[in-house]
């Protein structure tokens, strides 16, 4: 391709992004102006500019923004973090969760509630982290372990056996103590829903981290996509590159399951929805995954409010009944030459 | 050489796992509340032994150790052929959306529907697996079959189950919950005659059918251009073996629920025990899973008496250690695997 036709693709996906993000500024106030009590739009907007203290406005700044902006910022996390553990393991069935992620942080959280109990968000959001950092590094030293160093397909089974051995234990708690059942089942389908903006505001530094890593990194994960042979060739420290890599995951995709519990599904398939629009280059991936995966969160947010007339429904079943027909559709009709 | 011993090796352990496998069976049997010496239940078998030990051997013990071998069989062939398709050592019944349509069902009809007797859980169970995997293969399908297609299609599949599962495991009464939390995690707790007669035809049906087939199946694995050169059977070879993978795996997860890890583990196991071929890989999985689910019933029978863990936990606790631990030597001798 010559360098003009280069600069006109670049300028055509800045103007995808741009576009996008306005598509993520609109639902974040389509998110706050609909629910029980709708607001509109009018409203949110002075509800920015002069904040008077009425019922509508005290709804807005205490319950809505939270929730649209902590949708947002999981969404696009997850998003990243996605693509980002995709890239790392060269696996497309590879999401998040894999790298022992979410079961890490359940593990944790059932702990907490079975020793202390009661209903603490903020406590569930570090016993999270904790959990999801610690499996992690378990992950990723067994994932290293033995000669070759780290590979796709090591990482990958290390990976699915401490997930596995993690979720029985998990079960085993929840089967043998009631009440750890009770409360956990809800934390365990995710939600965006009652969290104070003050806990988006403690994880927002880990987020910014993981996401400004991604952003460094992706030329070298370009570079690394080539296969660790060539990647060497080229003079890339791959060990050093993986290992950066796997920490941006981990605080991306820790700090999402502390604020909202295991969502799944937009990891595992926005980077899939954005690789087909964006082609190979992981600055464009990254960036697109982060606007697709906001937006797909604030849209799943806002339908799971009027599936059931009297229930909101967690957003992570939303995220799976909306992503899972579309990643299908995707698998039919992209999947056609392997 | 080394060709010989690969020869003579695999009759010595075929045997010795038999062995083992009578072993646990019978300990299966003894142990319990009521404790039986090995002797007493050889005399209850042969049907020398008192009324009582009868009634605790042929009644309780005996249908329960049978189930959980067959299903430990069913689920490690089902996982072995899924594995031998894909030629990927992650697959199992799990990623043609089999287990998640089972667990649907399952989960309606213990948490939605309290009032349908416990007896309709199994055909239940057997048709959401069923037609879980009849839709992924069927999703999947576009001029001809690509695995990864197939394999694609059924996680999305497996998702939107998991979503329902997720809605009716919040909504329902939480000692409902807790028991559809535990036929999730895979039991063989109370399983008797009329369970083992439901589960022997589609055993004794598929399972040498699986082993016929072995041959195809190693023919497949040559890759498609290979095995399409060696006959244009293809599609109808692996439809065929599809089926009797989805067969066995459902007909197991019906009767016990959705044991967790034999048909991705056992596989493992067998392979590393009796090399790849599928003609000895497909019967050694078989024995091994059998085993392992026996093995797994006893060891939660017995470690925390009078509570009873249920079987699916304790395979995924020796199954993960033991994943790892294949992880840490294979890659010493080839990054393969």
């Amino acid at each position: 391709m010559n360098v003009v036709g280069k600069s006109r693709k670049h300028l055509r996906l800045l103007a995808g992004l741009i576009m996008g993000l306005v598509a993520v500024l609109l639902f974040i106030g389509i998110s706050i102006s609909f629910g029980i009590v709708d607001i509109s739009m009018l409203t949110v907007v002075e509800a920015f500019l002069e904040f008077d203290g009425s019922r509508e406005h005290l709804i807005i700044s205490t319950t809505r923004l939270p929730r649209a902006l902590i949708a947002a910022a999981v969404g696009a996390c997850l998003a990243v973090a996605g693509a980002m553990t995709q890239a790392l393991t060269r696996n497309p069935l590879a999401a998040p969760d894999l790298l022992g992620i979410n079961h890490g942080a359940a593990l944790l959280v059932v702990l907490s509630l079975f020793l202390v109990g009661g209903h603490n968000l903020t406590l569930y959001a570090w016993a999270a982290f904790l959990g999801a950092g610690a499996v992690s590094i378990l992950v990723f030293l067994l994932g290293s372990a033995g000669r070759g160093g780290m590979t796709p397909l090591k990482l990958t089974l290390a990976g699915v056996s401490v997930t596995t051995l993690l979720s029985a234990s998990t079960q085993s708690i929840l089967i043998f103590h009631e009440r750890s059942l009770d409360e956990m089942r809800f934390w365990l389908a995710g939600s965006v829903v009652g969290r104070d903006l003050a806990l988006l505001v403690q994880v927002l530094p880990f987020m910014t981290a993981g996401l400004l890593l991604a952003f460094f990194l992706s030329r070298e994960v370009d570079t690394l996509q080539l296969g660790d042979d060539v990647a060497k060739s080229l003079g890339q420290p791959t060990k050093m590159v993986r290992t950066l890599a796997f920490i941006s995951v981990v605080l991306l995709s820790g700090s999402s399951v502390a604020v909202a519990g295991p969502i799944g599904f937009v990891g595992l398939a926005v980077p899939h929805l954005v690789r087909s629009i964006v082609g190979k280059d992981h600055r464009w991936i990254f960036s697109y995954s982060a606007v697709a995966g906001a937006a797909l969160l604030l849209l799943a947010d806002v339908a799971a409010r009027f599936i059931l007339d009297n229930q909101e429904l967690p957003v992570g079943v939303m995220t799976a009944i909306i992503g899972a027909p579309f990643f299908i559709y995707l698998a039919r009709r992209r999947v056609h030459k392997l | 050489m080394r060709g010989e011993m690969m020869n003579r090796r695999p009759t010595t352990l075929f045997a010795l796992l038999i062995l083992l496998a009578i072993a646990f069976f019978m300990a299966n049997i003894g142990a319990g509340e009521y404790e039986l010496s090995l002797w007493e239940v050889v005399q209850t078998l042969f049907g020398l032994g008192s009324g009582e030990h009868s009634f605790i051997v042929n009644t309780l013990r005996l249908p329960r150790a049978l189930i959980a071998f067959l299903v430990g069989a069913g689920l490690a062939v089902s996982g072995a052929i899924l594995q031998g398709i894909t030629s990927n050592p992650l697959a199992s019944p799990g990623v043609i959306g089999l287990n998640a349509g089972a667990s649907l069902a399952a989960v309606l009809v213990i948490v939605a529907l309290p009032a349908v007797p416990l007896g309709f859980l199994p055909p239940a169970a057997f048709a959401g697996a069923l037609l879980a995997a009849i839709l992924t293969y069927w999703l999947g399908w576009k001029e001809g079959s690509s695995m990864y297609r197939i394999i694609l299609v059924g996680v999305g599949v497996s998702a939107i189950a998991q979503a329902f599962i997720t809605i009716i495991m919040m909504s329902g009464k939480i000692m409902l919950v807790t028991q559809a939390l535990i036929w999730m995690t895979g039991s063989v707790y109370g399983r008797g005659w009329e369970h083992f007669y439901a589960l022997l035809p589609w055993m004794i049906l598929f399972l040498p059918l699986a082993f016929l087939l072995s041959r195809q199946l190693n023919l497949l694995q040559l890759g498609d251009d290979v095995s399409k050169g060696l006959g244009s059977k293809i599609e109808w070879v692996r439809g065929g073996l599809i089926l009797v993978s989805v067969a066995l795996a459902a007909a197991s997860v019906a009767t016990a629920g959705t044991v967790y890890f034999v048909g991705l583990m056992a596989p493992h196991i067998a392979r590393r025990l009796f090399g790849p071929s599928h003609t000895t890989l497909l019967p050694a999985s078989a024995l091994t899973g059998g085993l392992l689910v026996l093995a797994s019933d006893f060891v939660g029978r017995t470690i925390a008496a009078p509570v009873e863990l249920p079987c699916g936990l304790i395979t995924a606790m020796i199954g993960a250690p033991y994943f790892i631990y294949l992880l840490l030597t294979e890659n010493k001798k080839s990054g393969k695997m």
